[in-house]
């Protein structure tokens, strides 16, 4: 599928952490073709399989997150929404933006904001605090108290653009891309021979603390591990290191979070198969379903594949579709070069004859 | 029901030191249950079988309170201390504690402050147990106290300190009485250690594997003076978890919650809870994933030595928790 | 000098691969069985002498804090981060070893002679300080020090006739401690000893470890926190040098099982070995992870005092060192499966 339709429609999809339905029946059309079995975890994770040409093959488990940030209802007051964040919402990009409340209707709202000409210098001199704004939806109180209740979910409402040079903007491409970079690489895989079982998850609620990676590693047990995620990418604003150009590749995470010899084959591929990449240096938590992932049961090596994106958590996520496409590439070119022994290329010493040796 | 809170809330039990609380607990329900145990962390699990049809639950109310840890005896026996779960400065100052030996003290603040008009930093406080010097206190380091405050009745609002989460062990104890009959496979979790971080239920959860699990706990309200919005109000009823910092609801859990409370014409509220979670939180990530909900008692002035409750909310709460394990 | 070789070898997390081979050698010949895990934990096993059932875990972790590259300036200098706490006010000045070549490499300020008034209060952040290992171009920086790249102190130990001084005690002095309890005499149970990656950056180790053992309970072996400096307030020095082994019963990451305490404790009254009790609620081990693992692992946490932990030099006392080892062996040739009740 085009990229950038595909981009679209995944942003568009609404599933913001814990009611990730609509955007689960979305990514599950576009998986249930190119895989063997597609099933939901108990926390609504999806979990697509793909079986791998070796009987004894070892498994991969691949995650990128499809909630989203959003917000909730909190209480009504005289027709208007109180709200809180679901996830890191940021309050500064709230004030005048268009909204969906999914209450018993889905209602077109808009996330109120008080005229410059009637605020005080000094209100005017910082974001609107949690407990000053809003959503107004333009009914009476009556109708709203009968449509609304506290703990209806609420969504940005915003189209996907494409702006120049194949760069698209929308809400929700963390982690969307991610999971559009999946879709690639399993449309790639259909006509790629691969040994390992594939397992490819759309975890749900990593923005309220990594949960759908928690539970679906331990239910996989994976002996391998990547995660796709967004990773800051650079704009005015922003000070280096740590923010990654667009249209550059996507990155490669190294650091305690990641094998290094998993990394390794990652750079291995992308430089085999010419495609641009970064190296990430993360001496910490990633802030990815990876963090979560590698310590699973009795661990799991882990990598992590980053698309730059600008203007995390805002309405205007931007990307480069091209790192889009690179990432599904990599992934895909990874996968079909799995040899079926690799864990043993991952031991990190050999222990002498007399002890024993566990893969 | 007053008198199973009034002895609840008045027995000993910070984080890491719940014995006494769980001999409490556990002379109530011997009589009630098929099976009564102890885990490796010390959570108190009882046991009630069903006739089998149904699912195994989890349903978890932790039996630790707030508390204090005594860091260091001074030169004149003044101890210093360290807050054993969510402990606010503020609440402290003029607060008298007890140890579990009996020793009581009283907490004050250092009088000469760098910024007086401040809350006080744990730094500034101390407790005195009325010793002259470090040889004659009765306290040492690792010593743990609780706030004490006696149990009080105004009207149908129960006030006392531990309501937090004592009032939700008493929840569980009274369904435990009540329950005659139910197809589940029910494990009441009495944890330890969940003001220090849900650290019982979530290994409980791991040797129970349920397929559906609950919490009963407290929750704040909405509805003091000058106080953040929040829609839940004392006397409205139990609240029905939707969300809190910690956890999102299973959407099947806390429909099911709904269903019941209306099929039982039971009151009930919806909470969305800002700074605060549950035993839930923790069950709901053991091994591959647990769909868990929780059943909130609405309380004011939680973490504090004066936690405030209504009785008809808690009745309301065991009714609520009744409906659904008595149900398919 | 097991302590000095440990010490003076270089482990930042996710980087723990010299210090894995030193222990490795070291203990292959004592034990029944070992292996290197996913994450890069030696789990080894000596069996016991009975088969009373009890898994006993013993753990120390073998990473220490430190830097990474994450990117290169124009001229030359290093941009870096901190692995683990690092208080970043303890680097301007500091002596260091860039990568797997141990590259010298320092760490400097703007000099005193050139500041404004007010700029001596300021604390440069880990932002603002650079590394400069004597390169002239960013080329070049990137060559020798490519971003990843881990950087440790340089600091040789040196040994006094009562303390000791180096870096990185947090916990090669845990690690020496267990490496010594290891080489001795095996025990009625089956001993796990885990040596762990990854702990200054989330107790990361020590949980796929517990996983894997699923122990019925674990020590863990420490280097931890001697603040016993002068102070203007009579207050806790949290531990003290001299004072013998350091038993914590609770931290922000764990409160220790009372019966592993009391095991300790009584231990170390009957035999006379001094021990003391770490501050409350300062810090975070291995336990931490350890404890909530599966249906949970009664634990308890026992460290050798050191000073200045996390900074370039750290400095402990010997007798504490010896005292930490022998009330450890002595605890766990008393160890029995009543000590570890919980229903008491």
């Amino acid at each position: 599928m085009e990229t950038i339709s595909l981009l679209k429609q995944l942003t568009e999809a609404v599933g913001i952490a814990g009611r990730e339905a609509p955007v689960r029946a979305l990514i599950t059309q576009l998986w249930q073709p190119l895989v063997d079995e597609i099933r939901e975890d108990k926390l609504g994770s999806l979990i697509a399989f793909k079986r791998g040409a070796d009987t004894s093959a070892p498994k991969l488990m691949l995650a990128a997150h499809m909630d989203e940030i959003g917000l909730v209802v909190t209480g009504i007051e005289e027709g208007f929404i109180r709200i809180a964040r679901v996830g890191g919402t940021d309050r500064r990009v709230l004030p005048g933006l268009e909204v969906t409340v999914h209450g018993r209707e889905e209602l077109p709202g808009i996330v109120a904001s008080r005229p410059p000409h009637v605020l005080s210098e000094e209100e005017r001199k910082s974001p609107v605090p949690w407990d000053k704004l809003f959503v107004d939806v333009g009914l009476p109180a009556a109708q709203v108290e009968a449509l609304v209740s506290v703990g209806d979910f609420i969504s940005v409402r915003r189209e996907t653009v494409e702006l120049k040079n194949r760069r698209v903007a929308g809400k929700a491409m963390d982690d969307r891309a991610g999971v559009a970079a999946i879709t690639l690489a399993l449309e790639h895989l259909s006509y790629m021979r691969h040994s390992w079982d594939v397992f490819a998850v759309a975890t749900a609620q990593e923005e309220t603390g990594l949960k759908g990676a928690i539970t679906t590693a331990y239910g996989i047990a994976p002996d391998l591990a990547v995660a796709l995620d967004v990773t800051f990418g650079k704009h005015p604003g922003v000070s280096e290191p740590g923010v990654w150009p667009l249209g550059e590749g996507p990155t490669i995470g190294i650091g305690p979070n990641f094998h290094p010899r998993l990394a390794a084959r990652l750079r291995e591929v992308a430089e085999a198969h010419e495609i641009p990449y970064k190296l990430d240096p993360l001496p910490g938590a990633s802030g990815t379903d990876a963090w979560a992932i590698q310590v699973s049961r009795e661990g799991v090596p882990t990598a992590l594949i980053g698309i730059p994106l600008r203007y995390m958590h805002q309405p205007v996520e931007m990307l480069a579709a091209q790192d889009v496409e690179r990432a599904g590439r990599l992934l895909a070119s990874f996968i079909a070069g799995l040899e079926a022994d690799f864990l043993k290329k991952l031991a990190w010493d050999t222990p002498t004859d007399e002890s024993e040796r566990r893969q | 029901m007053r008198e199973l809170i009034r002895k609840l809330v008045e027995t000993y039990g910070p984080s890491g030191a719940e014995e006494k609380i769980r001999a409490a607990i556990r002379a109530e329900v011997t009589s009630l249950a098929d099976e009564v145990r102890v885990d490796p962390l010390g959570s108190l699990i009882v046991r009630k079988q069903g006739s089998g049809e149904g699912k195994r639950i989890a349903v978890a109310a932790h039996m630790d309170e707030i508390g204090i840890m005594v860091t260091y005896v001074d030169e004149k026996g003044f101890a210093r201390f360290t807050r054993i779960g969510g402990v606010l400065p503020l609440t402290c100052v003029g607060a008298r504690v007890l140890f579990a030996s009996g020793v009581t003290g009283v907490i004050s603040v250092e009088n000469k402050r760098d910024d007086p008009g401040k809350v006080p930093r744990f730094e500034q406080l101390y407790i005195d147990v009325g010793a002259s010097s470090r040889d004659d206190c009765p306290v040492r380091v690792g010593d743990a106290a609780v706030f004490i405050q006696p149990f009080a009745v105004q009207g149908t609002r129960l006030i006392a300190k531990a309501m937090d989460d004592r009032i939700g062990c008493a929840v569980l104890i009274e369904t435990l009485r009540r329950l005659k009959h139910t197809p589940h496979d029910v494990h009441f979790v009495f944890s330890v250690q969940e003001e220090v971080g849900l650290r019982g239920a979530y290994t409980s959860a791991y040797g129970i594997e349920p397929d559906m699990a609950l919490a009963v706990d407290v929750t704040r309200t909405g509805d003091t003076p000058e106080c953040y919005p929040m829609a839940v109000e004392l006397g409205k009823g139990p609240a029905i978890k939707v969300q809190d910092t910690g956890m999102i609801s299973h959407p099947v859990v806390r429909e099911l919650l709904v269903q019941r409370a209306e099929a039982g014409h039971i009151p009930y509220q919806l909470e969305v809870l800002e700074g605060g979670s549950t035993d839930a939180a923790a069950m709901q990530l053991t091994r591959a994933g647990v769909p868990a909900g929780c059943i909130s008692i609405p309380c004011r002035y939680v973490h504090s030595p004066s936690e405030m409750v209504d009785e008809r909310d808690v009745e309301n709460g065991v009714r609520l928790l009744l409906e659904v394990l008595q149900a398919n | 000098m097991m302590l000095k070789e440990l010490s003076e070898a270089t482990g930042v997390s996710g980087d723990e691969e010299n210090v894995r081979s030193i222990l490795l050698r070291a203990i292959r010949e004592h034990v029944d069985e070992v292996r290197v895990d996913a994450l890069g934990n030696i789990l080894a096993l000596k069996r016991g002498t009975t088969q009373n059932g009890l898994r006993v875990m013993l753990a120390a972790h073998m990473d220490e804090v430190g830097l990474m590259v994450v990117g290169h300036d124009g001229d030359g200098f290093l941009r870096v981060r901190t692995v683990g706490g690092v208080d970043p006010r303890l680097l301007p000045g500091a002596a260091l070893e860039v990568g797997p070549d141990h590259l010298p490499g320092v760490i400097g300020i703007k000099p005193i002679h050139l500041l404004k008034s007010g700029e001596e209060q300021q604390v440069p952040s880990i932002e603002d300080l650079v590394v400069d290992i004597g390169a002239t171009s960013k080329d070049e920086a990137t060559k020798l020090a490519p971003p990843g790249t881990y950087i440790t102190f340089a600091t040789r130990f040196r040994e006094g006739s009562i303390t000791v001084s180096g870096k990185a005690f947090d916990d090669r002095a845990g690690c020496a401690v267990l490496v010594e309890i290891v080489r001795g005499e095996r025990f009625p149970f089956d001993l796990h000893a885990a040596f762990t990656v990854q702990e200054e950056v989330g107790l990361r180790g020590a949980r796929v470890a517990a996983y894997a053992i699923a122990p019925n309970c674990a020590f863990v072996l420490e280097g931890t926190v001697a603040d016993d400096l002068p102070k203007d307030k009579d207050s806790s020095p949290t531990t003290r040098l001299g004072h013998g082994p350091a038993i914590t019963l609770m931290d922000n990451t764990f409160i220790a099982h009372r019966g592993l305490v009391r095991l300790l404790t009584d231990t170390a009254e009957a035999l006379g070995i001094p021990y003391q009790f770490k501050q409350p609620g300062i810090g975070g081990t291995d336990a931490g992870a350890i404890h909530t693992s599966r249906e949970g692992v009664p634990s308890a946490t026992v460290a050798v005092p050191c000073r200045y932990i996390h900074s370039p030099v750290s400095l402990l006392n010997l007798d504490d060192f010896n005292n930490t080892i022998t009330l450890m062996r002595e605890a766990l040739a008393r160890l029995t499966s009543s000590t570890l009740r919980s229903d008491l």
